[in-house]
């Protein structure tokens, strides 16, 4: 191997994708975008879990503490109330799962409608006749808070967010790109030179490492400027997490690099990998009660080893022993996909 | 003893016999080219040669020996279609390349003797159709490769552009390189090769100089004439005829005699051409096919 070549080929990567403005200034704005987006919808008082219509009321944007129903009720939290100015027009939002449930206001006894396939008008109902409960009354149940600091919504979300931005950059920037060289005849071209597959793979597995972290890092200081991001642990054991990550993405990515010449089929391979990957991760939401073949067909992608290792470190204060797991796991990925690729690496098939 | 040899080369894919058995060699410093229509195997036979595909059967010998890992280093190669990599200039390209190699031409030498100077900074996929070729001819030429291959290098070119490349390729034969040049253009063969081999259907069916190919399979002259020259109830000429378009074309040994025939038969000579034969002529011949077809 010659340091000089890979060391072209990495510069001359790095020149296509700073140069490509779109594709660059896309990289930089979409986490930006979702993380501020969903900041916005979650991370304030207003967001709603569950929407609940109330009839007769002449306005739509219907004011809680104006409405004629019971007040334990209105005043719950994640729950916005949607106005109707009749039953009929409610029923069919109700009935196409707009809201999750209707209730008529008035004196009691209090009419209420539900979907009955509808999970969260069997919650909303729940929480609605529990609100009817007389005050003051014991129940056989103790109310305990978990004291110490509080993990807002948006420091959880975080992390998903940019291991999803590095994943699909990974997978997307090596993957596709070398199948698309592929296509074109770029690898051909590079074949006819002494530059090896080895050299060649290795300049482009960098070449993404690089701009993954340099993504990050850009993208890591500009939400913390919106958010102000709050890490339990350690910057350096966060910045090995992520780059043992991105080495184990970015492998991925020369797997699906490594045969075919058709885009098509390229993406849909990608989309293939990198959904379930995505949903999976718990870069959206947690899979904690999902059934066990779930969990652990979630463990087969380097996402989920990714996230938690980074949600441990951010959130909870771990340090790099103690996400070992994770790492190894990561590791131990790279070393296969890398195998896999070099294995069934073809320039020219 | 010759540059590269190619001994009883076979290329199939699946069932199609795309290369059937073909040798040849080429001493060091002259052009030697494949001419041939397309679909012709001249394509696979190159790149088979140049190592971007297996062949099949068959042997290749570089300096008289098989090729080594060195090869590579030591040869040049413009594709018939190939793309780079995208954002960067075409001196910048250039350079990426240059730096590939161990040994290595003098960028400026090679900028100015492929006449890139107007578009350097330009990015690659940014300029004119014969500023390309004369770009990517630099590309093959970055390593002072030993034995160069162009594979249909004017395809596309309009007749100026084609001439420039023409004048670039000479000045690299003057300069003792050896070249494996395809083309389907046999102005191209004749204007640039010492040698030419003619593939059809994946084999080689002539091989010489192009003036050696044209004796020895196209004698006389071809005399044009249009079709309307011709009455239907003519009798029968003294030569073979091939009608070509709205033309018919004969070839003579003997013009005057030729021509005489035709005073006799009065037909109508006002719109006769006549002409000596070129690589076309030999190719119809040999096949009963032009190369365009």
């Amino acid at each position: 191997m010659q340091f000089n070549r890979l060391w072209t080929l990495f510069v001359a990567r790095n020149r296509e994708f700073l140069r490509d403005r779109a594709a660059f200034g896309w990289n930089f704005l979409f986490p930006f975008l979702i993380i501020g987006g969903f900041g916005l919808i979650f991370g304030g008082d207003r967001y709603a879990e569950y929407k609940v219509g109330v009839f007769p009321v002449e306005t739509e944007n219907a004011v809680p503490a104006s409405l004629d129903i019971p007040e334990q009720f209105r005043r719950t939290q994640y729950i916005q109330f949607v106005g109707f100015k009749t039953a009929d027009e409610a029923f069919d939002k109700l009935k196409h799962y707009r809201i999750d449930f209707l209730i008529k206001a008035g004196p009691p006894p209090y009419p209420y409608w539900l979907n009955n396939t509808s999970p969260k008008g069997y919650i909303v109902e729940k929480i609605f006749r529990s609100s009817l409960l007389p005050p003051g009354q014991s129940l056989p149940a103790q109310k305990n808070e978990i004291s110490g600091r509080q993990i807002r919504y948006v420091d959880w979300f975080f992390p998903g967010i940019l291991t999803m931005n590095m994943m699909f950059s990974a997978l997307w920037g090596v993957g596709y790109v070398v199948v698309r060289y592929r296509k074109n005849g770029v690898l051909k071209r590079l074949k006819a030179t002494p530059l090896t597959a080895f050299e060649y793979l290795s300049a482009q597995m960098l070449s993404r490492i690089f701009l993954l972290m340099f993504t990050l890092a850009v993208v890591w200081i500009g939400c913390d400027l919106i958010f102000s991001f709050h890490v339990e642990g350690s910057y350096v054991d966060l910045a090995v997490v992520f780059f043992v990550g991105s080495l184990s993405l970015t492998a991925l990515g020369l797997v699906i690099a490594s045969r075919g010449t058709s885009e098509e089929f390229a993406t849909g391979l990608l989309n293939f990998i990198a959904w379930p990957m995505m949903f999976l991760s718990e870069v959206w939401f947690s899979i904690e009660g999902a059934p066990y073949w779930v969990k652990s067909f979630a463990n087969i992608f380097p996402l989920t080893h990714l996230l938690k290792a980074v949600r441990k470190i951010m959130n909870d204060g771990a340090g790099l022993i103690d996400v070992g797991p994770e790492l190894a796991v990561l590791a131990l990925m790279t070393l296969a996909f890398l195998a896999i690729g070099a294995w069934l690496f073809s320039w020219n098939r | 003893m010759a540059l590269l040899e190619v001994k009883n080369l076979i290329k199939k894919y699946g069932r199609t016999e795309a290369v059937r058995g073909v040798s040849f060699a080429i001493p060091q410093g002259t052009c030697f080219g494949l001419l041939g229509p397309n679909g012709a195997g001249k394509t696979t036979t190159i790149e088979v040669i140049e190592d971007i595909i297996a062949p099949t059967k068959g042997e290749i010998l570089y300096k008289g020996r098989p090729r080594t890992d060195t090869f590579r280093a030591e040869v040049g190669i413009l594709f018939q279609q190939t793309a780079l990599l995208s954002f960067l200039t075409v001196h910048e390209t250039l350079a990426t390349f240059q730096n590939l190699y161990t040994k290595t031409a003098d960028l400026q030498e090679l900028i100015a003797m492929c006449h890139l100077q107007d578009f350097l900074n330009q990015y690659n996929d940014r300029i004119s159709g014969g500023q390309r070729q004369r770009f990517m001819l630099a590309l093959a030429l970055v390593n002072k490769p030993e034995l160069v291959f162009l594979d249909e290098p004017s395809t596309g070119l309009d007749p100026q552009a084609r001439r420039n490349l023409w004048e670039v390729v000479q000045k690299i034969k003057a300069g003792g390189r050896t070249i494996v040049l395809t083309t389907h253009n046999m102005e191209e063969a004749q204007a640039l090769c010492d040698e030419i081999a003619i593939m059809d259907y994946g084999r080689i069916i002539a091989r010489g100089s192009p003036a050696e190919l044209i004796k020895r399979h196209c004698g006389g002259v071809t005399v044009e004439l249009p079709s309307t020259s011709f009455n239907p109830s003519l009798p029968p000429l003294s030569v073979p005829f091939q009608v070509v378009q709205d033309r018919i074309e004969m070839m003579t040994d003997d013009l005057n005699g030729f021509v005489a025939e035709l005073v006799a038969k009065n037909v109508n000579l006002k719109d006769m051409a006549v002409r000596s034969p070129n690589l076309e002529d030999v190719f119809l011949t040999l096949t009963g096919r032009q190369l365009r077809e």
